[in-house]
């Protein structure tokens, strides 16, 4: 058996009721893990696209690409080769900042990682980043000691590299 | 035109002749609309048979099975149904009413999340949310039904849905864009498949109930006598070949033949084709075909590789596949067909012919299929139950026939054999239907004896009266030091009575002789009849314990050249097996 690996895999679903309960469902039915699930619009109408990020050996991740196509409403899924592949998450971090000194540090670091400051209030600085998911938790890292308030993740969201598309 | 009249001739349109139903508050729009229409509907007097029947009717006839439920509890009534069907692959479209629309999500009286709950139970589900839907809806639950694996579609009709008007289009074009079931197999594949048969020594056959679905028994016996590849069936594979051939070996598995499974256990190549290695099927998965290069043909991609690994997957439809897989060995003409291999099975299978025949009191159960056996004939549909009763006829009954056994495989769902056998006589009233059940089992579902009264349907129901769960009770026995908990069924009900009071002939069965007799002249009288059968309840049918391999049986076969009580089965089946 090869061993345990994160996989992105992306898939066009029909843009409809239920579809969300239908993937969802499947993963839980079937036993298989998933790390995070993103849904939006696509490039078509009606057709939405789905950024599962998911655990498991070659075995396992087979039977969750055939499976997710045996779903009706599911039209194609691709296991995204990571090499080859752009993933992005966005993150929001609520930072507790109530001093000058601290607000001047926060910001520092959101320039240093090229995030940016989206909302302040004398006791918060609400902190936008976009990027790798390990970037976003190294921020995280950095800030954590000002104390964090709240903290909001899509979940990546990914395509292939170049005229790819899946 | 209202929704409910575009259902009804959306379905006059799929060339529905029955459904099978029960009304209520949320569809009495679309009763009140049956009510004028020439569709014939069956009531039933529980909605779980309503779906078992459709059920039987689809796997009788190969057409679309339809049964017809109200919202909340008539849907979870027909939860049971669906669910054995989807084990199963049976193409049924189960149409439930809901309340209106306006009112979806209020826990409104009689609602339940009918696409939620039936999600994970069908191929596919759909709920209309204006009438213009329906046509197109209609359309597509019988294509996804019927194509591909087949399997059950629920229609979830909310109940204004059903009076709103809407211009009614005939020709509707259906839009599937996540669902092309692949047919043709790689053509790559089935190159390398027909080298590897070609060059086998000892080649065996597994058939599934893809082989009846795809109506491939034809080349699935071409391509056995043509490479010499004794063939064994899964249970829901009975009847793909026909098991008084040379080459048949009977049932694989838990509770198969001999023969079945020691040649599987000695096989150098398995040709399984439309079967998804259940572990009722496998034993021990490592045990598994261990000497053989596996070869698997199915049409549902994600049956390939999710419980037994194999050398060579094909993807498609089995009767085009095999008959590919026939032209290119015969192309080869290095066929090496080994007579050593079929004369090897041939003789083991002559040393453990199943003992039938007792002289005893009560029947031995193998008596009992004997002569079941000799009353019915070739077309004969025969639906079992669940338990022992369904493993004796798994076992022992010799099936010739596609689509002439019937029984709950995937699910195991107690009930199923009697309201299956009434679908599968409404699709094929030229054939006799007989259905064996278990004392148990029948009792879940007797009230379907008003059923086949009021609408006149001739089944006969056998039941094999042993007072027992008697599949429970058989593994308490075996497993849990006879420690009989809660299997016991006592002396209540006398069968005869209860068919009686409700005005079906019955009568008791006893002593050995008598059945054949009985259960001809109950097929021959065209009335529904019930035969309450004494059985002995201590008769225990050898089996392969769970989590072991498929030679580790416990328990002796009882067989024609071997009659000794205690000699224990394992060394003798072993030596005689050639090991
Ligand atoms: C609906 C349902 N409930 C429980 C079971 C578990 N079960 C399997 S076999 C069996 C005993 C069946 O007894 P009976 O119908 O008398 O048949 P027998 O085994 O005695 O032939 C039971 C309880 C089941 N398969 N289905
Ligand atoms: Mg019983």
């Amino acid at each position: 058996m090869d061993d345990q690996r994160t996989h992105i895999i992306s898939a066009l679903v029909l843009h409809k009721p239920g579809v969300l309960q239908r993937v969802a469902g499947l993963f839980t039915r079937r036993g298989f893990n998933i790390e995070s699930i993103t849904v939006g619009t696509s490039e078509q109408e009606d057709i939405a696209r789905m950024t599962i990020i998911a655990k498991g050996d070659g075995k396992v991740l087979e039977q969750i690409t055939k499976q997710l196509n045996k779903i009706i409403d599911v039209i194609k899924v691709r296991d995204l080769e990571p090499e080859n592949t752009v993933k992005r998450e966005l993150c929001l971090i609520k930072v507790h900042s109530p001093t000058e000194k601290v607000r001047a540090e926060v910001v520092q670091y959101v320039n240093i990682f090229r995030g940016r400051v989206i909302d302040v209030s004398p006791e918060t600085l609400t902190i936008e980043m976009t990027g790798a998911s390990d970037k976003i938790d190294a921020l995280i890292d950095l800030v954590k000691g000002f104390g964090i308030k709240e903290i909001a993740r899509t979940g990546p969201t990914a395509m292939s590299r170049g005229i790819k598309t899946i | 035109m209202r929704g409910g009249e575009a259902l009804l001739k959306s379905l006059e349109n799929q060339g529905v002749d029955v459904v099978f139903g029960y009304p209520g508050g949320q569809l009495l729009p679309l009763y009140d609309m049956i009510y004028d229409s020439d569709l014939k509907h069956i009531l039933v007097r529980h909605e779980q048979c309503a779906a078992h029947a459709a059920d039987g009717y689809a796997r009788a006839s190969g057409k679309v099975g339809v049964c017809i439920a109200t919202s909340g509890p008539g849907a979870t009534n027909l939860v049971t149904g669906i669910a054995t069907a989807y084990m199963d692959s049976s193409p049924i479209v189960a149409i439930a009413g809901q309340v209106p629309t306006g009112l979806i999500g209020n826990d409104a009286f009689q609602e339940v999340d009918t696409i939620g709950m039936t999600m994970p139970i069908t191929k596919h589900n759909f709920q209309p949310i204006t009438s213009k839907e329906i046509p197109e809806m209609v359309k597509s639950a019988f294509y996804i039904a019927g194509t591909g694996r087949p399997g059950p579609v629920v229609l979830d009709l909310p109940k204004d849905v059903q009076e709103q008007e809407l211009d009614f289009e005939n020709d509707v074009k259906i839009t599937l864009p996540g669902y092309k079931p692949t047919r043709k197999g790689h053509p790559l594949q089935i190159k390398r498949a027909a080298s590897l048969i070609g060059s086998a020594k000892k080649p065996v056959i597994l058939a599934g109930g893809g082989v009846i679905i795809s109506n491939s028994s034809e080349e699935l016996l071409k391509l056995s006598e043509l490479v010499g590849a004794p063939v064994t069936t899964s249970l829901l594979g009975k009847g793909s070949f026909p098991e008084d051939h040379d080459l048949s070996l009977g049932m694989l598995g838990m509770h198969g033949r001999l023969p079945a499974n020691f040649a599987v256990d000695k096989c150098d190549c398995l040709i399984a084709v439309g079967c998804r290695f259940s572990d009722r099927t496998t034993g021990k998965i490592s045990e598994f075909a261990k000497n053989a290069k596996i070869v698997h043909i199915d049409i549902d991609p994600a049956e390939i590789g999710k419980n037994v690994d194999v050398d060579i997957p094909i993807v498609g439809d089995a009767k085009i596949i095999l008959s590919n897989l026939i032209r290119a060995i015969s192309q080869n003409k290095m066929s090496s067909k080994s007579m050593e291999w079929v004369n090897r099975v041939k003789n083991f299978k002559q040393t453990c012919i199943p003992k039938m025949s007792f002289d005893n009191m009560p029947l031995k159960p193998q008596q009992v299929i004997k002569e079941i056996s000799e009353a019915v004939d070739d077309d004969t549909i025969m639906t079992t139950d669940v338990g022992q009763n369904q493993m004796w006829m798994a076992h022992y009954f010799t099936s010739r026939k596609p689509k002439t056994f019937l029984s709950s495989g995937g699910l195991g769902t107690m009930g199923f054999g009697f309201p299956a056998a009434i679908g599968a006589k409404v699709a094929m009233p030229e054939s006799d239907v007989v259905a064996v059940c278990g004392d148990g089992g029948f009792l879940m579902v007797s009230q379907e004896l008003a059923t086949v009264k009021e609408y006149d349907i001739p089944v006969v129901i056998c039941v094999l009266d042993n007072r027992y769960l008697g599949m429970v009770a058989q593994w308490q026995n075996l497993f849990y030091e006879k420690r009989l908990s809660h299997t016991h069924l006592g002396e209540s009900p006398d069968f005869v009575k209860l068919a009686e009071a409700f005005g079906v002939a019955a009568n008791r069965v006893e002593r050995p002789g008598e059945l054949r007799e009985v259960l001809s002249s109950a097929i021959n009288s065209g009335e529904p009849t019930l035969i309450d059968i004494t059985i002995d309840p201590d008769e225990i049918l050898p089996m392969v314990p769970p989590g072991c391999g498929l030679t580790e049986i416990v328990g002796e076969y009882k067989t024609e050249s071997n009659n000794s009580e205690d000699v224990p089965y394992r060394e003798t089946a072993k030596e005689r097996a050639g090991d």
